[in-house]
C-alpha cells in the first residue's frame, strides 16, 4: 500500500499555498486559544481576574476557549494536514483552488465571528455548539464547500486505492456534517436568539450525541488520519498492520457514535439510553487501542531515533496520551465511576489529556516536520523543539495530576457523611477552598504548555520570514519529495 | 505493509478502497445507526422522557431571565440536575425528574459544578438574597469564588422581542396561548412589580425593567413545579 505518494506525476502541481495558509492560521489560533485557557485557569484560582468586566467572565470566555481550541486550532491543523497529505496520496491537485480558498477564508470568518459574539454573551449554550444560528448557517455553507472540494478531489484522483488516512478524513467530513445539522435545528426568534426544536432530556441527548462525537470525529478520526500519513513518513517505516487498520477503522466509526449518553449517567435520561451509552463507551476501548497500537508498532525498528529526534518524541507522547485518555474515558463511563467523577475536575483533566496530550502534541510534531519542507528552509531555531517538548510534556502531567487530585477531592467530599449520617461538608464553599492549591498547580502546568506553544510560534514566524534554502534541491525539499 | 497479500476480508476491502462513492455511503450508514437507535425512541411516549403532571411553561419574565442565564454562561459553573443519590438529595433536595424539563429549550443540565447545583434553588432564598448575591456574591456566601455581576443591576432586559421568543417556543411545542403571547408585556410588568415590591420590603430599591429582576424570577422558579408535583404524590417513586 502506497503511503508516500509524494512526487507529483508529470503535469501536476500540488497546491501548497493553501497548506501554508491553514498552517499559519493554526499557529495563530493556538496562541489565542491557549492564552484564553490560561486566563480561565487564573479566574478559577483567583476570581477577580475577570477585571470586573462582563465580557471576560468565566461563563462567557469558557466557550471561547473551547471553540478556539477545537475549531480554530485543531480545525486548521486538520485542514492543513488534509490539504497537504491528500494531494500527495491521490497524486492530484485539489479539485478547485477557489473552493480551497473559500473554505479557508470562510472558516477564519467563522472563528472571528465566534470571537466577537461569545464575549458579548451571544450563545446557544450547547457545549461546542454555542455559536448563534446565523453563524451555524455559515458553518454549514463552508462545510459544504469543503465537502465538495474533498469529494471532487477523490473523483479526479490518480491513485485508485484510498489509503487509510483518507478513510479517516472521509469519516470526518461526513459525520461532522450530520452532527452539526441535527444538533443545530432551531427556530429563530431574533437575529441573535433561537430555541432548539428538542426539549429537555431529548435536547440533552442530541447535544451529547453531538458533543461526544465532536471529540470522536473532530479531535480523533481526522487526527488518526494525520497519524497514518505523517508517522510512517517521519519514522520512515510502513504502517504496522493493514488488517488492524481496517478492523479498527470500521469498529471506531460505528461504535463512537453510540457513546454520547455517558455524559448523562444518573440523569433523568431514560435508563435504556444510559445503559447503551455506557456499554458502547466501554467497548470503544478496543478500536481506540487498535489505533494506538498500530501507531506505536509502526515505530518498530525506529525506537533508537525516538531518543534523538524531538519530532518523533512529540508523536510518541501524543499516541501514548491517546491511549491513556481512551482508557480513562471508558472507565469514567462506568456508572459507579461516573457517579464520582461527573461534575468534577476529573472530567476537565480527562479532556485536557486528550486535547493537550493527543491533539496538541501530534500537531506540534507534524508542524515541526512540515514547515521546513513546505517553506523549503530550515527551522530558525532547530534546538527549540526539544525544549518545547519537555515544557509541554511536564505541563500536561502537572495539569492532569492536579485535576485528578482536585476531582477526587471534591467528588469524595460532596458525598462524605459524618458519624451521625449528616453531610460532612454541608457548605459547598468549604470544599471549593480545598481545591485552591490544585488550581494554582494546574495554572502552572497550563503556563508551561503555553510557553512551549509561544516558542513554536516564534520559531515558526522567524522561519517563514527567513531566507529560503538556496541549494537546489534543498535537503528539506529533497526529503519532502522522497 | 506487512500483510499486503492477505486474503479474505482484506482482499474485499482492497476492492472497496477503489470505490470512493461506495466507501462514503458505507461510512455514512455506519455512523447513522447509533444515532438513529438512540435518538428516535426519545420521541415516543413509551421510551422517551416521562412527563410530570403539573409542570407548566415559564412565564415571559422567567423566560427572559433564562435567556440571561444562558447569555452569561451560568451553566458553565452550575448544573441543574440533582442525581438520585443520598448525598445529592440531602445537599440539594428532591432528585430531578425528566418531566421537569419538558419545556426547557435548550436544556441546561450543565456538566460541571464549580458552584452548587441550582435545580432546587427556587424558593430556597428570598428575592433580596439573589439581588445581593449578584451584586456581591461574598456578601451572601462568604468565601464564594463567583465573580460579581453588578451590570445585572443596571442593564435592561428586552421586552420588545419577547413575543417573538414566545412564538418561536410555541413552534417547537411549548403550549403558549394567543392570550399569553399578546399579554406578555403586561404579564412581565405585573410579575416584575411583585419582585420589586418584595425587594422594597428588604430595603432594596430596584427598577422593574433590569436584568436582575428577570434573573430573580427565573431562579425562583427553578425546580418549583417539580417539587410541588412530587409532594402531591403524582410522580413515580425511585
Amino acid at each position: 500500500m502506497e503511503y508516500t505518494g509524494v512526487r507529483p506525476p508529470d503535469g501536476v502541481q500540488y497546491d501548497d499555498s493553501i497548506v501554508k495558509m491553514f498552517l499559519t492560521a493554526c499557529v495563530v489560533w493556538a496562541i489565542v486559544g491557549l492564552l484564553v485557557g490560561v486566563w480561565l485557569a487564573l479566574e478559577i484560582a483567583w476570581w477577580p481576574a475577570n477585571l470586573g468586566l462582563p465580557w471576560t467572565t468565566f461563563g462567557r470566555l469558557r466557550p471561547l476557549h473551547t471553540n478556539a481550541i477545537i475549531f480554530a486550532f485543531a480545525g486548521n491543523v486538520c485542514f492543513f494536514g488534509i490539504y497537504h497529505s491528500m494531494q500527495r496520496l491521490l497524486k492530484t491537485r485539489m479539485y478547485s483552488d477557489l473552493l480551497s480558498r473559500l473554505h479557508f477564508w470562510g472558516w477564519q470568518l467563522i472563528i472571528v465571528c465566534a470571537a466577537i459574539t461569545l464575549p458579548l454573551g451571544m450563545t446557544q449554550s450547547k457545549e461546542y455548539a454555542e455559536l448563534i444560528w446565523p453563524i451555524d448557517l455559515l458553518i454549514t455553507l463552508v462545510w459544504v464547500v469543503f465537502a465538495v472540494n474533498f469529494f471532487g478531489t477523490l473523483a479526479i484522483r490518480k491513485v485508485k486505492h484510498l489509503y487509510v488516512a483518507i478513510w479517516f478524513y472521509m469519516s470526518f467530513v461526513l459525520t461532522i456534517a450530520v452532527l452539526h445539522i441535527v444538533n443545530s435545528l432551531v427556530v429563530p426568534a431574533t437575529l441573535f436568539r433561537s430555541y432548539p426544536v428538542y426539549a429537555g432530556l431529548t435536547d440533552a441527548l442530541v447535544q451529547w450525541w453531538y458533543a461526544h462525537n465532536a471529540v470522536g470525529f473532530f479531535l480523533t478520526t481526522p487526527f488518526l488520519g494525520l497519524m497514518y500519513y505523517y508517522l510512517p513518513r517521519i519514522a520512515e517505516r510502513p504502517v504496522y498492520s493493514y488488517r488492524l487498520s481496517i478492523v479498527h477503522f470500521w469498529a471506531l466509526v460505528f461504535l463512537y457514535i453510540w457513546a454520547g449518553p455517558h455524559h448523562l449517567l444518573y440523569s433523568a435520561l431514560p435508563e435504556w439510553a444510559q445503559t447503551l451509552g455506557m456499554v458502547f463507551s466501554i467497548v470503544l476501548l478496543a478500536p481506540s487501542w487498535g489505533g494506538m497500537l498500530n501507531g506505536l508498532l509502526t515505530l518498530r525498528g525506529a525506537w533508537d531515533r525516538v531518543r534523538t529526534d524531538p519530532i518523533l518524541k512529540f508523536l510518541v507522547v501524543a499516541i501514548s496520551f491517546y491511549g491513556m485518555s481512551t482508557f480513562e474515558g471508558p472507565m469514567m463511563s462506568i456508572r459507579a465511576v461516573n457517579s464520582l467523577s461527573h461534575y468534577t475536575n476529573w472530567t476537565i483533566g480527562h479532556v485536557h489529556s486528550g486535547a493537550l496530550g493527543w491533539v496538541g502534541m501530534i500537531s506540534f510534531g507534524i508542524i515541526y516536520w512540515l514547515v521546513p519542507r513546505i517553506w523549503n528552509r530550515p527551522l530558525a531555531h532547530p534546538d527549540w523543539p526539544i525544549t518545547h517538548f519537555w515544557l509541554a510534556t511536564i505541563g500536561i502531567v502537572l495539569y492532569t495530576v492536579s485535576m485528578w487530585a482536585a476531582g477526587l477531592t471534591e467528588g469524595l467530599e460532596w458525598r462524605a457523611f459524618d458519624e451521625a449520617g449528616q453531610l460532612k461538608f454541608p457548605n459547598f464553599v468549604e470544599i471549593v477552598h480545598q481545591l485552591a492549591p490544585f488550581y494554582w498547580l494546574r495554572l502552572l502546568g497550563g503556563l508551561m504548555y503555553f510557553t512551549g506553544a509561544i516558542m513554536l510560534a516564534v520559531n515558526f514566524f522567524q522561519t517563514i520570514a527567513g531566507a529560503a534554502s538556496t541549494a537546489a534541491p534543498a535537503p528539506a525539499a529533497a526529503a519532502a519529495s522522497r | 505493509m506487512s500483510d499486503t497479500n492477505a486474503r479474505g476480508y482484506t482482499a474485499a476491502h482492497r476492492i472497496l478502497e477503489g470505490k470512493s462513492a461506495l466507501f462514503a455511503v458505507l461510512v455514512t450508514v455506519a455512523i447513522l445507526i447509533g444515532g438513529i437507535v438512540e435518538i428516535v425512541p426519545m420521541f415516543s411516549a413509551g421510551t422517551g422522557p416521562e412527563m410530570l403532571p403539573g409542570v407548566t411553561p415559564y412565564t415571559a419574565l422567567e423566560l427572559r431571565g433564562r435567556d440571561i442565564y444562558i447569555s452569561e454562561g451560568c451553566y458553565t459553573c452550575h448544573s441543574q440536575m440533582v442525581r438520585p443519590t443520598r448525598a445529592e438529595v440531602m445537599r440539594y433536595g428532591e432528585w430531578s425528574r425528566a418531566g421537569e424539563y419538558a419545556y426547557d429549550h435548550p436544556f441546561l443540565l450543565g456538566s460541571r459544578r464549580l458552584g452548587p447545583d441550582l435545580h432546587r434553588v427556587g424558593g430556597k432564598y428570598p428575592d433580596a438574597w439573589h439581588y445581593e448575591h449578584m451584586r456581591d456574591p461574598r456578601s451572601t456566601s462568604p468565601g464564594s469564588v463567583m465573580p460579581p455581576y453588578p451590570w445585572m443591576l443596571h442593564d435592561r432586559y428586552d421586552v420588545a422581542d419577547i413575543q417573538a421568543s414566545l412564538r418561536a417556543l410555541r413552534k417547537v411545542g411549548v403550549p403558549y396561548t394567543d392570550a399569553e403571547i399578546d399579554g406578555a408585556p403586561a404579564a412581565i410588568e405585573a410579575q416584575a412589580r411583585g419582585i420589586v415590591d418584595r425587594l422594597a420590603t428588604a430595603g432594596i430599591t430596584a427598577e422593574p425593567d433590569r436584568d436582575i429582576i428577570a434573573m430573580i424570577a427565573y431562579l425562583q422558579r427553578l425546580g418549583k413545579d417539580g417539587r410541588a408535583a412530587l409532594s402531591a404524590g403524582t410522580a413515580a417513586t425511585p
